[in-house]
């Protein structure tokens, strides 16, 4: 019996028939071929978000992004005119990686009036200009104006930036549809206390993503992190979101929370209890927040949390507490990429406001530990190919959409790139 | 002169192993402790955290880390949180089939 209505077609799936209700091959998730696509196919031509403009305050300020996919590494800074810019991390001399510290894979951030190159001590400003080469008689008619860093497409849409490899790929806010514009507004900027992680994992990039599309497996994968009863509860009760969205190549996935604070205090753990803060953030609002209208799109009074998924691998997380999350998911090989989270508050006001937090970060590691170890059981297993399709419940919706998306890039990109016949031949 | 100020006397058993700058290392001593050790600390911090908390409240947050027995309590209090987990609800420290998992912060605020 359903405790949230549903559209009109039976299910969520159903209302977008697009989607389909087949089991679903997940050759995609296992294939060499196919990830090898997916590079030029879907990273080498969709808007990636790389940070956020708080990192990067001042002119000077920059920071690299390593992008293996597609591959490239890129240097995002803010210029003398406050604009921020993106460049590909390479020298225009001898090709050697621009900006790095100690170890040439690993990124950084720093600020700088200008950047050097470690190898022959080429320089280009803040607006990749080469400004200087070392012995420039010593070259053959050098113009410097032809030397400058390469640049790359980078828009800033909400304080979040984002890069595009494709020269003809639409605007960033056009791309990121409705489902960006209904976020537009939320306070962002106001919430500049981050919390980072970084974990290498073994599995494809989308198996994570489905991992955080769906909450099916939350009653069952985190039951323990309930009080026993509540757990019990839950189990029986299953999961069921409020409301999903699928806009384009990007989802969201609307839920309830009745955990921040709960209806009754027998059903947190007792540190929560002491702390008011848990899970879903600390229950208390640090600031008064009018929520935008693509943020709890059912308007339900039980809403505790969004997910956004923008297509391909960046995911926005709105708490009702008052406080964001990001994913990102950065493939390095078909079975293997690097997971990125960070953790957005309120700048704390005290000692109290500040354990709270403590309290919601140590909860997401709890839960994103039990979250990354399924999915190496997952890919391994997999990729045996002893079972090939599997059948997904419509509140695996999101999952769906975003297999049928990585296939139909990758099937758009071949019909693009299809040799033409020659007929003169 | 104690690790943590003197109201806090109590908890001077639990002060040279637990106040611990940064998250991975606080996650690192949970792992490396025993249960008992863990529900000694956690039996004796439980009923203090409320107490804590106002305590440390009487002070502007900034200025924290420059007092070392209120720096040293407020790394406690984290501490706590972060092995809280281990005793309500996994029973042992670590987090159940998290054998090969490792998620590390990158990235902390200076408080
Ligand atoms: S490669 Fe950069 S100056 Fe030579
Ligand atoms: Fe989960």
């Amino acid at each position: 019996m359903a405790k949230f209505p549903k559209p009109a077609e039976g299910s969520w799936t159903e209302h977008y028939p697009q989607i389909g209700t087949k089991p679903v091959n997940y050759e995609d998730s296992i294939s060499p071929e196919f990830y090898e696509l997916e590079r030029t196919a879907i990273f080498g031509r969709t808007w990636l978000n790389v940070g956020r403009v708080e990192q990067i305050p001042r002119t000077g300020n920059y920071f690299t992004k390593e992008l293996d996919a597609v591959p490239t590494s890129v240097v995002v800074v803010r210029d003398k005119s406050g604009e921020v810019r993106a460049f590909h991390n390479i020298c225009r001399h001898r090709g050697n990686k621009l900006v790095w510290d100690d170890y040439p894979r690993e990124e950084t951030s720093g600020t700088c009036r200008q950047f050097t190159c470690k190898y022959h001590g080429w320089r280009y400003d803040l607006e990749g200009a080469l400004t200087f080469v070392q012995q420039e008689s010593e070259f053959f008619d050098l113009d410097k104006n032809a030397y400058g860093l390469v640049p790359v497409r980078c828009e800033v849409w909400e304080g979040f930036i984002f890069v595009n490899m494709d020269p003809d790929a639409e605007p960033l806010e056009g791309y990121l549809g409705e489902l960006g514009a209904g976020l537009k507004g939320y306070p962002f900027g106001e919430m500049t206390q981050r919390y980072s992680y970084r974990a290498e994992v073994g599995s494809n990039w989308k198996l994570f993503v489905d991992a955080f599309m769906e909450f099916y497996h939350a009653p069952v994968l985190h039951g323990r992190q309930a009080v026993a009863e509540e757990s019990e509860k839950l189990a029986k009760y299953g999961y069921e979101a409020l409301a999903y969205e699928i806009d384009g190549p990007h989802a969201l996935v609307s839920s309830w929370g009745g955990m921040s604070p709960p209806k009754d205090l027998d059903m947190v753990k007792p540190s929560e209890r002491v702390l008011r803060s848990g899970l879903f953030g600390p229950w208390d609002k640090t600031i008064d927040i009018d929520l935008p209208p693509g943020v709890n799109p059912s308007k339900m009074p039980q809403w505790g949390e969004d997910s956004f998924l923008f297509f391909p691998n960046f995911m926005i997380l709105i708490w009702e507490p008052g406080w964001y999350l990001t994913y990102h998911y950065w493939p390095t090989a078909y079975n293997r990429h690097v997971f990125e989270a960070s953790l957005y508050f309120t700048p704390p006001r005290n000692a109290t406001e500040r354990i709270r937090q403590e309290m919601a970060r140590v909860s997401f590691k709890e839960y994103g530990l039990q979250d990354g170890n399924t999915l190496e059981a997952t890919q391994t297993m997999i990729e045996t190919r002893v079972v090939t399709e599997f059948p997904l419940c419509d509140q695996e919706i999101a999952l769906r959409h975003l297999h049928n998306t990585a296939r139909q890039y990758v099937a758009d990109h071949q019909a693009s790139t299809e040799t033409p016949v020659d007929i003169r031949a | 002169m104690t690790m943590l100020p003197d109201a806090f006397s109590d908890l001077e058993p639990f002060a040279a192993k637990w106040c611990i700058e940064g998250q991975d290392a606080r996650y690192a001593e949970r792992l490396a402790s025993t249960m008992p050790e863990l529900q000694a600390f956690y039996d004796a911090t439980l009923p203090r955290l409320a107490d804590i908390m106002s305590y440390l409240d009487g002070f502007d947050l900034a200025s924290i880390p420059s007092e070392p027995q209120n720096h040293n309590l407020l790394l406690l209090a984290y501490s706590f949180v972060q092995m809280s987990f281990s005793v309500e609800a996994w029973g042992q420290p670590r987090v159940p089939d998290s054998g090969a998992a490792e998620i590390l912060a990158v990235y902390e605020p200076a408080i």
